[in-house]
C-alpha cells in the first residue's frame, strides 16, 4: 500500500479561496443581490434554470438586470446586446488589473481564461484585498476558488429568490436591489490604499451622475476613462515631484 | 421556422447576453499579455476600474432600477450616509455598513409610505 500523495498545492489553494469566499461579506451580498435579480426575472416569466444559466455565462449583476428587464419588455435584440455591452465595459480594466497579480512568468494564457471569466466586481474587490497576502504560485487557484464559491452563492440566492418571489413585498425587493451600490461603495472605500484610489473613487462618484444627467452617451465608460486617468496623472505627478 | 420559446430564450441569452459581455473579459486578457504588476498600465487600469465602479454606484443610487425607484432620493442618500458612518465607527466592517444602510433604507421607506 502506498501512502496517499500529499494534496497538490493548487487544490489546497483553491479550497483556501472557497474558504475566504465563505468568510467574505460579498458572499452574503451576492445571495441578497441574486434574490433581487431572480424576483425580477420571475416577474418577467423567466425560468430558474435560465437565470442560473445567465449567471454562469454572463456573471455580472448589472448586465443581468439589463438583460432580464429589457428582454422581459420585448426590446429588440440588437438594442439589448448594445445595452449589455456598454454596461459591462468595466470588466476590461478589472481583468487588466487582476490578471497580472495572478500570473507567473510561465503561466500559459489558456490558464487565465477561467479567472478572466470569473472576474466580476465582487471577485475583483476581494482579490484586491486578499491576494497581496497569498504566495504568487497559489494565487491563480485561490482566485478560481474565490470566484467559483461566489458564483455558488449567487445560485443559492437564485433558488431562494425563485421560491420567495411571489411572497416578497416590493419594499424588500427594493432593499435587495440597494445591496449592490451600498456594498460596492463601502468595500471600494475599504480597499483604497493610494491617494490615486481615493481620487478615482471621488471623481467617479462626482462625474458619473453629471454625465448621466446630461444624458451623455457611454457615460460610465467616459467617467471611468476621464476620472481614472486624472487620478493616475495626479499620482504620477506626485511621484515625479518627490 | 418557429423554435420553441424556451429554446429562443437560451439562444438570446447566448447572443445578446453572453457574447457582448464576455468580449470585454477577452479583450482584457489579450491586453495584459506580457504585462506584470510593475507595469504602469496595470496601475492606470486599477484607477480606471475604480472610477468606473464609482460611476456605476452613483448611477444605481441616483437612477435606480425597479422597485428601488419608488424609494425617495433623500432616503436613498441618507441610507448611504448611515452605511458609511457605521463602516467607519464599527472597526471598518463592511458588514456593519451594509446592514446599517439597509436598515435605514427599509425603515425610512416604510415610514414614508405611512
Amino acid at each position: 500500500m502506498q501512502a496517499d500523495p500529499p494534496p497538490s498545492s493548487s487544490s489546497t489553494a483553491f479550497l483556501a479561496g472557497v474558504r475566504a469566499a465563505c468568510q467574505s461579506v460579498m458572499a452574503y451580498v451576492l445571495i441578497g443581490t441574486y434574490i433581487g435579480i431572480t424576483a425580477l426575472a420571475h416577474d418577467f416569466g423567466f425560468s430558474m434554470w435560465w437565470v442560473m444559466a445567465s449567471t454562469m455565462l454572463v456573471w455580472a449583476g448589472p448586465a443581468q438586470v439589463i438583460l432580464i428587464s429589457s428582454l422581459g419588455v420585448g426590446a429588440a435584440p440588437l438594442e439589448v446586446a448594445l445595452a449589455v455591452c456598454l454596461s459591462s465595459a468595466r470588466l476590461l480594466p478589472m481583468v487588466m488589473s487582476l490578471l497580472p497579480m495572478l500570473r507567473q512568468p510561465d503561466t500559459p494564457t489558456r490558464k487565465l481564461l477561467l479567472p478572466a471569466h470569473l472576474t466580476a466586481v465582487s471577485m475583483w474587490i476581494e482579490c484586491q484585498r486578499l491576494l497581496p497576502a497569498v504566495p504568487r504560485h497559489n494565487r491563480l487557484a485561490f482566485a478560481n476558488g474565490l470566484g467559483a464559491a461566489f458564483m455558488a452563492a449567487a445560485h443559492l440566492g437564485t433558488v431562494i429568490g425563485f421560491y420567495l418571489a411571489s411572497l416578497l413585498p416590493p419594499l424588500l425587493t427594493a432593499g435587495m436591489l440597494f445591496i449592490t451600490p451600498v456594498s460596492f461603495l463601502i468595500s471600494t472605500t475599504r480597499n483604497c490604499r493610494l491617494l490615486m484610489d481615493w481620487l478615482a473613487l471621488a471623481l467617479g462618484l462626482a462625474v458619473g451622475p453629471l454625465l448621466a444627467w446630461q444624458q451623455v452617451g457611454l457615460d460610465i465608460l467616459w467617467t471611468g476613462l476621464g476620472a481614472g486617468t486624472a487620478a493616475y496623472a495626479v499620482h504620477r505627478l506626485r511621484e515625479a515631484l518627490k | 421556422m418557429s423554435a420553441s420559446p424556451e429554446l429562443t430564450a437560451y439562444a438570446l441569452l447566448l447572443i445578446v447576453g453572453f457574447l457582448p459581455n464576455e468580449v470585454w473579459r477577452v479583450l482584457g486578457l489579450v491586453a495584459v499579455r506580457g504585462l506584470n504588476e510593475e507595469s504602469e498600465i496595470f496601475l492606470w487600469a486599477r484607477a480606471v476600474a475604480t472610477a468606473v465602479l464609482a460611476a456605476v454606484i452613483a448611477k444605481i443610487v441616483l437612477f435606480p432600477p425597479g422597485t428601488l425607484a419608488a424609494v425617495p432620493l433623500a432616503i436613498r442618500l441618507g441610507a448611504i450616509a448611515c452605511g458609511l458612518m457605521a463602516f467607519l465607527l464599527v472597526r471598518r466592517s463592511v458588514f456593519a455598513g451594509v446592514l446599517a444602510a439597509e436598515a435605514t433604507l427599509l425603515l425610512g421607506a416604510s415610514i414614508w409610505q405611512g
